[in-house]
Parts: C-alpha cells; sequence; structure tokens
C-alpha cells in the first residue's frame, strides 16, 4: 500500500485498503478557524442540540486566523463565537486573540496595522500553527475547515480540507466517510541549487500536472532529495498539493520529522506517542515520475492559475506593482530569513508587505541578529511594511481594510499559494506566485526577477 | 422534488474557483444564521471578471437569480474548502452545475449539504451553450435538453438520493445511519 492508503487502513480498522473505496475513517484532529468554525458550530447545534458535546474535546483545535486585524464587525462578531463555544465545551486548544475569556474582539484601527494587537495565547496561522503547537502528528489523520490543510502531509500523516457540514459531522462522531485516493509519486533526486528553493520544487510540479492534475489523487514525495529538505520545506511543498486538485501530499517519515514533532509535543504537553506509516515495498501509483532538482530554475506561476508556469528569467519584461511575503506557504521564519538574505542592505523598489505566519515568526524575526542587526530591523531598513499581527491577511484578499489587499487593479508578486482572478482582493488584479528568493528580487528590481544574480 | 428543471441557463469556462464564486470578504457571513445564508446568495459568482462575464449573474437589489443551472467547463470550484461557494449559489437558486469536471471539495460539498446536483458532462457544453439559452435538465434519464437538442449526462448514482435527501444529515436519518436529534 502506499503511505496514505496506510494511514487510512488504519485509521478504518482495516489490514488493507483500494484506490476507490469508501471508508469510515477515525479522525485524530479536527481544526477549524473563524471563516468556517461559526458554520461548522451552527451545523453541529443543529444536528445534534444546542447542548450536545463534542466527540473529544482534546481531538479539537480552533484556530482564527484567517480576519482577525479588521474593524469588519462580523469578523470580530464571528471570533467572538469560536470564544463562546470553546468556552461551553471547555475546549483546551483555542488559540484566542484575547486573554480575557469572558471578553469581546475588536481591532483598533487607530492603532495602525503593524503593532500587535494579540494576547498571549494567539498564534496566527492555522496550518503553521498546528505543527509548532504539537498538534501534528506521523501516522494520523486530520481533517480541517481550510482546503490547506494538507500541508500537515509533511509530517507523514493523511491531512486534507473539508467543509462546514462534514467537519460539523466530525464534531458529533469524530469518524467521516471518506473514499480512498489514488497515488501519485514524485520522486526527488539531487539537491537543490542556490537560489532555488522548496517552492520552486512544488511550482514546477503543478506546471508539469496541471492545476487540475491531481484532482481527487494524493500526492506522495519520496527519494532522497525529499530526506535533505528540512521541515519546512516539506510544509511549503505538502501545502500546494490542493493548488493541483490533490486531496493530499503526504511524506515518509525520518529522523528530522520524528525530531521535530517529539520537541514540540513535549514543549506543549500534547498526546506524545504516534506510529509512522514506513514505505511498503509493494506500492502502486497512477503516476510515478523522477525529479531532478538539481535541474530546477527559480519558478512563477503567472495569472490566472498556479499550473501557469514559467522560469522567473522569462518574465523580466513583467513590471511589478507590489510584492508580498506572507501565508502558510511562504511565511515561516526560513521564507523571511531566505527573504531577507536578499534585500539585506538594499532597497526595495515597489510596495513590499510582510506578514509572518505566527506570532512565533514574528519572535523569531526579531531574536535572530546578522551583523548586529535583527532581521526585523534589516526588512524594515529595506523598506519591507512589516506586521506583527500575524495572520492569512491578503493572501485570500478578505475585508478592504486587510493589510496588504489588493484593492485596485495592479500586478502582485507573492510568496503565497493561489492566484486565480481576484484572491487576493481585487479581481483585475494579476498575482505571480514565486519563492521569497524570487519575490525579494523582484521587490528590489520592481519588476519580475531571477534571485540567482542576487545570491552568492 | 421535481424531475425537471427548465432555466435559462448561465456558461462559465474553465477554473471557476472558489473566489470567483463567492468573493472572501463575504465569508464573513454565517451560512447557518437564516439571513446571512440569504444574503449569500446575493454575492454567487460575483468575482467573476466582468470583461469576460457582463451578465451579472444575480441582479443587483436581488437574493435570487434566474439562472437555476450553470454551464461550467474544467474543474469548476477549485480552490478553498468554503462551503459558502454551493450555499452561494444554493442560497440563489441555482438547483444544478453541469460541468466538464469538478474539484474534490466543491464537489463534496455539494453533496455534504444538498444544495446542488453537480453534474459531469460528457461533452464540452460550456462551448455549445451560451448565458441566456433555455434549457431542459431531466434528472431522472440524467439529459439536458436545449434548441431541440439532448445531451446526455453522467449519471450522479449514490450521491443523487443524499442530495435528494437534502444532505448528509438528512441522508443518515432517513437512512437509519444516525438517530434523529
Amino acid at each position: 500500500m502506499t503511505l496514505t492508503e496506510k494511514v487510512l487502513a488504519r485509521a478504518s480498522g482495516k489490514s488493507h485498503v483500494n484506490p476507490g473505496d469508501n471508508v469510515w475513517v477515525n479522525v485524530d484532529t479536527l481544526m477549524t478557524h473563524d471563516v468556517c468554525g461559526p458554520g461548522t458550530i451552527g451545523v453541529f447545534k443543529r444536528e445534534f442540540g444546542q447542548t450536545a458535546k463534542v466527540w473529544d474535546r482534546n481531538r479539537l483545535v480552533i484556530i482564527p486566523d484567517h480576519y482577525i486585524f479588521t474593524a469588519d464587525s462580523m469578523s470580530n462578531r464571528n471570533v467572538d463565537i469560536l470564544r463562546e463555544f470553546a468556552k461551553e465545551q471547555q475546549l483546551p486548544y483555542f488559540y484566542d486573540v484575547i486573554d480575557d475569556p469572558e471578553g469581546h474582539w475588536k481591532f483598533d484601527a487607530g492603532q495602525g496595522q503593524l503593532k500587535k494587537q494579540y494576547g498571549s495565547r494567539y498564534t496566527g496561522v492555522c496550518h503553521t500553527t498546528l505543527p509548532w503547537k504539537g498538534h501534528t502528528r506521523p501516522g494520523e489523520i486530520l481533517f480541517g475547515t481550510d482546503s490547506h490543510t494538507c500541508m500537515a502531509g509533511a509530517f507523514n500523516q493523511f491531512a486534507t480540507g473539508i467543509g462546514n457540514t462534514d467537519a460539523g459531522f466530525i464534531l458529533g462522531t469524530g469518524k467521516l466517510l471518506i473514499k480512498v485516493p489514488e497515488s501519485m509519486r514524485f520522486f526527488l533526486e539531487g539537491k537543490l541549487p542556490a537560489g532555488v528553493m522548496a517552492k520552486d520544487v512544488i511550482l514546477h510540479v503543478i506546471g508539469e500536472i496541471g492545476f487540475d492534475g491531481a484532482t481527487y489523487r494524493a500526492m506522495q514525495w519520496e527519494g532522497p532529495g525529499v530526506h535533505s529538505m528540512s521541515m519546512d520545506d516539506r510544509m511549503t511543498i505538502a501545502n500546494m498539493a490542493i493548488e493541483a486538485g490533490g486531496k493530499n501530499g503526504i511524506f515518509p517519515c525520518d529522523d528530522k520529522t520524528i525530531d521535530y514533532v517529539r520537541e514540540r509535543v513535549a514543549e506543549n504537553g500534547t498526546k506524545s506517542d504516534f506510529d509512522p506509516v514506513e514505505l511498503d515495498a509493494a506500492q502502486s501509483f497512477i503516476y510515478d515520475q523522477r525529479f531532478d532538482l538539481s535541474k530546477l530554475e527559480p519558478t512563477v506561476s503567472c495569472h490566472p492559475d498556479p499550473g501557469n508556469r514559467k522560469r522567473a528569467k522569462e518574465l523580466e519584461h513583467i513590471t511589478l506593482d507590489r510584492a508580498y511575503i506572507g501565508s502558510c506557504t511562504g511565511g515561516k521564519t526560513s521564507d523571511f530569513l531566505a527573504f531577507a538574505e536578499v534585500v539585506k542592505g538594499k532597497t526595495v523598489k515597489i510596495d513590499t508587505f510582510g506578514v509572518p505566519a505566527t506570532t512565533k515568526v514574528v519572535q523569531e524575526l526579531k531574536d535572530t541578529v546578522w551583523d548586529g542587526q535583527t532581521v526585523w530591523q534589516i526588512l524594515e531598513n529595506s523598506g519591507v511594511r512589516l506586521t506583527e499581527n500575524a495572520s492569512c491577511a491578503a493572501c485570500l484578499g478578505g475585508p478592504v481594510d486587510t493589510f496588504g489587499r489588493l484593492n485596485t487593479p495592479m500586478k502582485c508578486i507573492s510568496a503565497t499559494n493561489r492566484n486565480f482572478p481576484g484572491r487576493m482582493g481585487n479581481k483585475e488584479s494579476q498575482v505571480f506566485l514565486a519563492s521569497p528568493y524570487t519575490v525579494a528580487a523582484s521587490a528590489l528590481n520592481g519588476h519580475i526577477t531571477d534571485p540567482r544574480e542576487f545570491i552568492s | 422534488m421535481a424531475h425537471t428543471v427548465t432555466s435559462p441557463v448561465y456558461v462559465v469556462q474553465d477554473n471557476i474557483d472558489t473566489d470567483q464564486i463567492i468573493p472572501a470578504q463575504y465569508l464573513t457571513l454565517v451560512p447557518t444564521i437564516a439571513e446571512e445564508y440569504e444574503k449569500l446568495g446575493s454575492y454567487a459568482l460575483i468575482g467573476l471578471p466582468d470583461d469576460q462575464y457582463p451578465e451579472k449573474f444575480v441582479p443587483s437589489e436581488s437574493t435570487k437569480t434566474t439562472y437555476k443551472i450553470v454551464i461550467a467547463g474544467r474543474n469548476f470550484g477549485c480552490g478553498s474548502s468554503r462551503e459558502h461557494a454551493p450555499i452561494a449559489m444554493g442560497a440563489a437558486g441555482v438547483e444544478a452545475v453541469i460541468a466538464d469536471s469538478f474539484a474534490r471539495i466543491f464537489f463534496r460539498n455539494c453533496v455534504a449539504t444538498g444544495e446542488l446536483y453537480p453534474y459531469d458532462a460528457n461533452e464540452r457544453l460550456c462551448e455549445v451553450l451560451k448565458t441566456g439559452d433555455v434549457a431542459t435538465l431531466d434528472f431522472d434519464n440524467d439529459t439536458l435538453t436545449a434548441h431541440g437538442k439532448t445531451y446526455s449526462l453522467k449519471p450522479l448514482g449514490e450521491v443523487r438520493p443524499v442530495i435528494d435527501a437534502g444532505g448528509i444529515f438528512n441522508y443518515a436519518r432517513q437512512s437509519g445511519m444516525i438517530s434523529s436529534v
């Protein structure tokens, strides 16, 4: 069996499953956030009763992260709905924006967008929070009311996005009926050359198979190239399985996975036992392709879909209005460090917005010192508009006062994950997806730029 | 339910993602709150680029569309897992989407909510029909008829009774899989 089949077989209590089988799986963790949480709670109460209790309060993780730093009153209300539910159900894993469990969240626009407006429990983007707070474990099943839930496949688990109704069903029962997907194998050999990042790998692969090339399928990553990558790199790749239509992305478990997970479950006191799924000698794939990492170049997905692949060096004629770094895919500490490596001591030519994925990323950028300056200062000194208010922000547009949102037609290069029309706000805008290196180099030049000219 | 529906069709092309079906700024509306559910209908397909889709899907000041059937190309509903997408279309009065293919989560959300029938076409209807053409969708024979020509559709199979019942919860109760509240 493939890795995905092995996780699903175990979770459904079967010795073997085949692609196409419909199986009831026991859910290890369900995650929801401020956009889909209120509707999920609504479904749960409508279907299981106003006084119903969730199936297992230790397996539900609620992370407000989408529309937080906005004066939009409906958005603020939605965070309050989550708080009310967390209190009623006595949920241990609710990463609230404010510290007062009796309080109401209200963003104060008067303080501006850059200075932090959150309490001690707030974390930021859900997919980056889950591993940080010890909620991802090899061999497990994670569902989330967000399409980028597939990011946790980096940790050798089955993770995928679902709607409110399915999530409401899980809240009441702890189970879900799912179809076992066919698996595609992407076997990575060699090492990434200087200036090329994990983001380039996934943009290249989506270009190869197309925006719907993995629809209904699992994307399994294997090979020496995979083991040479950090967990952050693997997360970037797993995150974008959905941009090829994939049901999930999944990686084998190695020492890096185990060290990362053990450290974080210990730090947070979350469940510490887990059982990875290992690679079988006999696996059946519907697609099986080798990729030599050493041959890859900085890659860009052009407007209007993530499969519209070009090499950065072919696009130098495209002038830009804005650059953006942030999101689950591109807002990790390692992403900002790569960006800072390029812009250090230089000045960006176009409006450039930086939104760390989590509050921990904010802290790490302020704690990391290069030549007597923090990385945070290096970024600010280069002209990046950097906010402490970690969130999804303009990756998905959001309310009109969202930091970095494209409110007029413009061309933006972005370290995020999706570029269909209107994704970052204005529906006449054009979004170009690229690695943090490429976004940084393009911000310096004001046009799409192959970053290797800035990388020693 | 009615076994046929006759309506003008609204025709879109490939890769209509969830941001075009219901842009992110309207996701503050909670679908399980009745008045917010209705309001979602008024924003269905509002994210389509105006230059490619000059006909408004839902008239201004209205929450309902006159197009009960949407014809689409490949990969309809790709992108986000937001259930607001099939719900906005269902709230606007859409009964079915007939597409070359669907993105996985959107298809599943159609079934789970019972909002829409997601039919796979056997040929590229988005190049045959144009917005405003009147067509009849026959649920029992899995066909679409327009301009006197009948096109076969891929049968909905096991998802049809779930949508007929109004979604997975109703279906599970009717079939005794889960008990009533």
